[in-house]
């Protein structure tokens, strides 16, 4: 299943976060992962969200400049080794990462880490050819 | 429709002579009535009786815009002041602002002028006009209004702002010509989206878009994103306020009312008359205004004058859209520089809109530094930086090219940059010289 992430643009200047993170917490979205890429002048915050199209209006409505990006989560038994088996089975079917991060919470002792690939689908087929659990929704 | 065929569409020649007489009339009342101009016209031995030809103007010394501040309020009324029945003044960011008062006669005038103005952009007295400049003592709301009352148009004194209201007016009017800002035309646009009113929905035919300089490529926007033709429109408080000149159909330049207000282009440098065709800087004598008339304004614009067989079938002389202010022309490293060559490169690349602004500043190296801030659009935004990385670079090389200079490029958040409702800040200029 694929997962909906948002994606905001951010400059890079002071009180920018935050605002993001006041307009979320006044909208009482609840957040199960976040990333920031960054360069020299700015930003791009990743958010999952347990209300992801609230959250995309909510950001919108407030001017940001947001998106939906479909990811995939995939959720690991918590040990030495695992986040490797899932490399190793997207390197093996040539499934291209572009970038990935993990959860903020483990789910029923598993973890959760989320990954952009080029080809959404086949990452999906790949992940459940492999006997791997992505996950649904949090 | 032509508003006034005898006067828009007269022989060269018989305009001519009008124009010369009523130069020579003016030239005469003012320095027999008002000292500010009796002392220059001596201080450059020049009197009235030198006027022959509409050539000896350029005998004549220039009126600058600080000269209307020193001699504000009164000081350059032509007439008693018991004759003014309006007046307006220029918003100035220095201070101190700048007198337009109107007699009876100036009045009609200036409502004569912008009905002109309205037909060139296809108005009639069928249309419902949606006036969306600012009323009040900027000359932009109340001269359009004159003009749409003149005309006989269904006038709607909507003013600026209050943008939702502005749309709903729109719909349920069904406003047929809208007269706004070209910046805050897009604003509308972005708006309407948001409200989800979609403007093929809507009766608008023709837009009349002045008070700031714009391009033909936001013209191209502005015309699909408002589903209108678009027209611009030139004036300015110390000549009459809007009216000065307007697009017709052919969209090739302003015609210029130039039966009062008498256009001349100029080096700024030399102050040196240019000849037709040469851009410089334009420069207005109000031959027939009685309250404030003014001689040989410095307007600070840039553009070129030309005459050519209009279709339209109007004689009048034309002036290119506006290239830029003398003022905001960057020289950067030696380069001159308008924002409008920046919006044009914005406009060219395909995923961003012209919301920028150009800041310079003069870093360690005594080097102008100049930074282009883009607002970063939905069109473009991806959640990867490598994307927008690779859209800078080519905003950059693409400036490079048009201008020749390196820039910065800094990506900004979505409506950071301050524009529509009032003039877009286009130029930030932090260097101290
Ligand atoms: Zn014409």
């Amino acid at each position: 299943m694929k997962v909906k992430q948002i994606s905001v643009f951010l400059e890079n200047k002071n009180g920018r976060l935050s605002e993001v993170t006041r307009i979320l917490a006044e909208g009482e979205i609840s957040l199960r992962a976040m990333t920031i890429a960054d360069t020299a002048d700015f930003g791009i915050l990743r958010i999952i969200a347990e209300q992801p199209d609230k959250c995309l209006e909510l950001l919108q409505q407030n001017n940001f400049t947001a998106r939906v990006t479909e990811v995939i989560g995939v959720r690991l038994d918590d040990r030495p080794g695992a986040l490797h088996d899932v490399m190793q089975v997207f390197e093996d079917n040539k499934v291209n990462i572009e970038y990935l991060y993990s959860t903020l919470m483990l789910m029923d002792d598993k973890v959760v880490i989320m990954f952009k690939v080029e080809d959404i689908d086949h990452g999906l087929d790949i992940i459940k050819k492999n006997g791997m659990e992505a996950i649904t929704a949090f | 429709m032509i508003w006034n065929k005898s006067a828009e569409c007269d022989n060269r020649d018989d305009r001519k002579v009008q124009q010369l007489y009523s130069l020579k009339k003016l030239v005469r009342h003012v320095y027999e009535t008002i000292p500010f101009y009796k002392k220059k016209f001596d201080e450059a031995g020049v009197t009235p009786d030198d006027i022959k030809t509409l050539a000896d103007i350029s005998k004549l010394p220039f009126t600058t815009k600080d000269e209307l501040r020193d001699t504000y309020p009164y000081g350059l009324l032509a007439c008693d002041k018991k004759d003014i029945v309006e007046i307006h003044t220029s918003s100035g960011t220095t201070g101190t602002p700048v007198l337009a008062a109107y007699t009876k006669n100036d009045m009609d005038m200036w409502a004569e002028v912008m009905a002109r103005c309205l037909c060139m952009a296809g108005a009639t007295p069928e249309d419902v006009v949606q006036n969306g400049y600012g009323y009040g003592m900027f000359t932009g709301g109340l001269g359009v209004h004159y003009g749409s009352h003149k005309l006989g148009c269904h006038t709607i004194p909507v003013s600026s702002g209050n943008t939702r209201r502005q749309l709903m007016m729109m719909r349920d009017f069904k406003s047929t010509i809208l007269t706004c800002t070209p910046s805050y035309s897009l604003y509308m646009a972005e708006a309407a989206k948001e409200m989800g009113i979609d403007f093929k929905d809507l009766s608008l035919k023709s837009g009349i878009f002045g008070a700031e300089p714009w391009s033909d490529n936001m013209r191209k926007e502005i015309e699909e994103k408002l589903n209108l033709q678009a027209y611009d429109i030139y004036g300015l408080t110390e000549i009459v306020g809007p009216g000065v000149s307007n697009e017709c159909e052919a969209h090739n330049g302003l015609h210029v009312n130039e039966d009062h207000f008498f256009p001349e282009i100029i080096d700024p440098k030399t102050g040196e008359v240019l000849p037709e065709g040469e851009k410089g800087e334009l420069v207005f004598t109000t031959i027939t205004r009685e309250g404030t008339p003014i001689i040989r304004y410095r307007t600070r614009d840039i553009t070129w004058l030309w005459h050519d067989d209009c279709p339209c079938g109007r004689t009048t002389v034309k002036m290119h859209r506006l290239l830029g202010r003398t003022d905001d022309m960057l020289i950067l490293r030696g380069v001159n520089v308008f924002p409008s060559q920046i919006e044009n490169v914005l406009m060219r690349i395909e995923e961003t809109e012209p919301h920028y602004q150009i800041v310079v500043d003069r870093g360690d190296t005594h080097l102008d530094e100049v930074e282009l801030h883009v607002e970063v659009e939905p069109s473009f935004f991806s959640d990867e930086t490598r994307n927008l990385e690779k859209i800078k670079e080519k905003i950059a090389a693409e400036i490079k090219q048009e201008l020749g200079i390196a820039v910065i490029i800094k990506l900004v958040e979505p409506k950071s940059i301050a524009r529509s409702e009032g003039k877009a800040k286009r130029v930030v200029d932090k260097r101290t010289l």
